[in-house]
């Protein structure tokens, strides 16, 4: 590694991300979209309040949340794996002074900063629903991208191990779509019986939901320092690992 | 600084190249890679002097590209030493890889981008301040002949026109070490004859070489220096016409016809000081000498042909008519 060597590659996915700008920004946001609708809107209108706030509410700071997920661990997972083996875009760059070190860091950084930006446009288009976010919500911002670097280091570390496209599914199956629905983006979890509250507030998504949930409103009832650098300790032992599986897979 | 610029410089290097003292711009010793009981590459050494093309032959699973990759940092050696531009690698592989271009045999060009941000894209994983870049890389559109396709998109391209983009892309660092792997498989003859043109020129600059082909009258043309590998070893390495000649003879005569009438002529060619080989019903004369006299005798064959002895029957020679596949 050489300072911000990374941010070569960086460039280079951004240069060809402008060329299909329409088609990613729909794919990240169509999701988090249609269910603020379906569930905020349509089933919302007629439940209680849900710790003080409309369902509509309660459930948008998480999907703002849920977007990044998805953006980051997509981009790292079929993306990276595309420039990793049918456009051997990883090849190419291991052959100039960029090593795996700079690779790993601009993929993952890219992938976060993709992430970052489904949920700054997801945070935008709130007002649309009549969610109006409290001043709080620029300390968000950073939150998105720890939580942006964590999943598409995940995403890069199941490119690492994949043999193929399908390997994916399970990734996806058994831990993207999980953790969109126990993470407490959908019901608190606080109220949970203590197993089961335990476990799911052991999950990554959940101090980044609750954190979403206490910055998008202002309203600061639990501890934050905890969930914040349980998350810290979570992004950087996924960029570790992703290196290092990574460089198994690149160095023989 | 243009390319027809830099020619005038090359004839004053011409000397260094030729100075068999010269300093090598890659040495490796004892190179040695094993993955678990297998050795794919056995302990081999050698050196590219400063200025040349050496031509890196061997069939497949010879450990070519292993070596390669080591050269380039994407295998660990088991054990031996490389220095390249007397660094040793790959301790230093950053800096050593700021001065080396790679033309990889797989096409690893970015499909989404035109031919234009393929370059300026490379040029920024060599940190080559912008302004820099966007002059090299109009020189090099000019210089392989895609000027007027510089803003198509890769998908577009053809064969020819995508190896002389990677080759192009190889040269965005002006490397001092060009490492051709296959530059032009599955190419036209035309598209061949292009990209054998500019690696001419380059050679007349001054850029040391190494080039791995199967198209043996390919590195015949460009390399000074072969060296065949086989089974992770080097077999014989040295000047291409005088392998031929000391290994294989002056010329080669083909003759087919029935075992009857090739035994016939086996036995006159013994006349004569050549090699004999039989594969089906073909006869191979490898001559070491001048066997005119016994073309009269070949008048009765089918069919014959005589031609000169080249790099390909060294290499058939030396590394077994087999088929070598993993």
């Amino acid at each position: 590694m050489n300072g911000f060597s990374f941010w070569a590659i960086w460039l280079r996915n951004g240069r060809v991300w402008k060329k299909n700008i329409l088609a990613t920004l729909i794919g990240n946001l169509g999701q988090p979209l249609l269910f603020l609708l379906a569930m905020g809107y349509g089933l919302g209108r007629d439940m209680a309040a849900v710790e003080g706030l409309s369902y509509l509410q309660f459930i948008a700071p998480g999907l703002v949340v849920s977007a990044v997920m998805y953006s980051a661990a997509l981009e790292t997972t079929y993306g990276s794996y595309t420039r990793l083996t049918v456009q051997k875009t990883y090849e190419a760059i291991l052959m100039t002074p960029l090593g795996v070190v700079d690779l790993v860091l601009g993929e993952i950084v890219w992938g976060a900063s993709k992430g970052m930006l489904a949920g700054v446009i997801m945070l935008v288009a709130l007002p649309l629903f009549g969610v109006i976010p409290s001043p709080w919500v620029v300390f968000l911002l950073p939150v998105l991208f720890l939580s942006g670097m964590f999943f598409s280091a995940f995403g890069l570390i199941m490119t690492a191990l994949a043999k193929n496209y399908d390997f994916f599914n399970y990734f996806t199956s058994l831990v993207i779509t999980p953790l969109f629905l126990f993470s407490g983006i959908f019901f608190p979890v606080r109220t949970m019986a203590p197993p089961v509250r335990n476990l799911l507030e052991m999950l990554p998504l959940t101090p980044i939901v609750s954190l979403a949930r206490i910055l998008c409103y202002g309203r600061f009832g639990e501890p934050i320092l905890l969930k914040i650098l349980g998350s810290f300790l979570a992004a950087g032992c996924a960029v570790w690992l992703a290196g290092y599986l990574l460089r198994r897979r690149l160095i023989q | 600084m243009g390319y027809s610029g830099v020619m005038i410089q090359a004839v004053s290097q011409t000397s260094i190249s030729d100075d068999p003292n010269g300093q090598a711009v890659v040495s490796v010793t004892g190179l040695t890679k094993r993955f678990g009981e297998r050795v794919v590459v056995d302990n081999i050494s050698f050196a590219i002097p400063r200025g040349q093309c050496v031509g890196f032959l061997g069939p497949n699973g010879a450990g070519k590209t292993t070596c390669i990759n080591m050269l380039l940092g994407l295998v660990e050696k088991s054990a031996g030493e490389i220095r390249i531009f007397d660094l040793e690698a790959p301790r230093f592989h950053r800096e050593i890889k700021a001065r080396i271009g790679v033309v990889p045999q797989a096409d690893s060009l970015d499909p989404d981008l035109s031919v234009e941000e393929n370059l300026r894209t490379y040029a920024g994983y060599f940190r080559i301040p912008r302004r820099i870049a966007r002059g090299r890389v109009e020189e090099l559109l000019h210089f392989f002949a895609l000027y007027n396709r510089r803003d198509e998109i890769i998908e577009h391209l053809s064969g020819g026109q995508r190896r002389r983009l990677l080759l192009a892309r190889a040269l965005i660092n002006e490397p001092q070490l060009l490492i051709l792997d296959e530059p032009t498989i599955g190419l036209d003859p035309q598209a061949r004859h292009l990209i054998w043109e500019r690696l001419a020129i380059l050679q007349a600059q001054g850029t040391t070489m190494l080039l791995t082909s199967h198209y043996l009258d390919e590195v015949a043309r460009l390399s000074r220096q072969v060296l065949i590998l086989d089974h992770g070893q080097v077999v014989v390495q040295g000047e291409p016409q005088q392998l031929i000649t000391d290994l294989v003879g002056v010329e080669v005569f083909e003759v087919d016809g029935t075992a009857a009438e090739l035994d016939a002529l086996e036995a006159s060619f013994k006349q004569c000081s050549a090699t004999l080989e039989r594969v089906g019903d073909k006869l191979y004369v490898y001559a070491r000498e001048d066997c005119s006299r016994l073309v009269k005798v070949l008048g009765e064959a089918r069919s014959w042909l005589r031609r000169p002895a080249n790099l390909e029957d060294l290499f058939i020679q030396l590394t077994g008519r087999s088929l070598r596949e993993a």
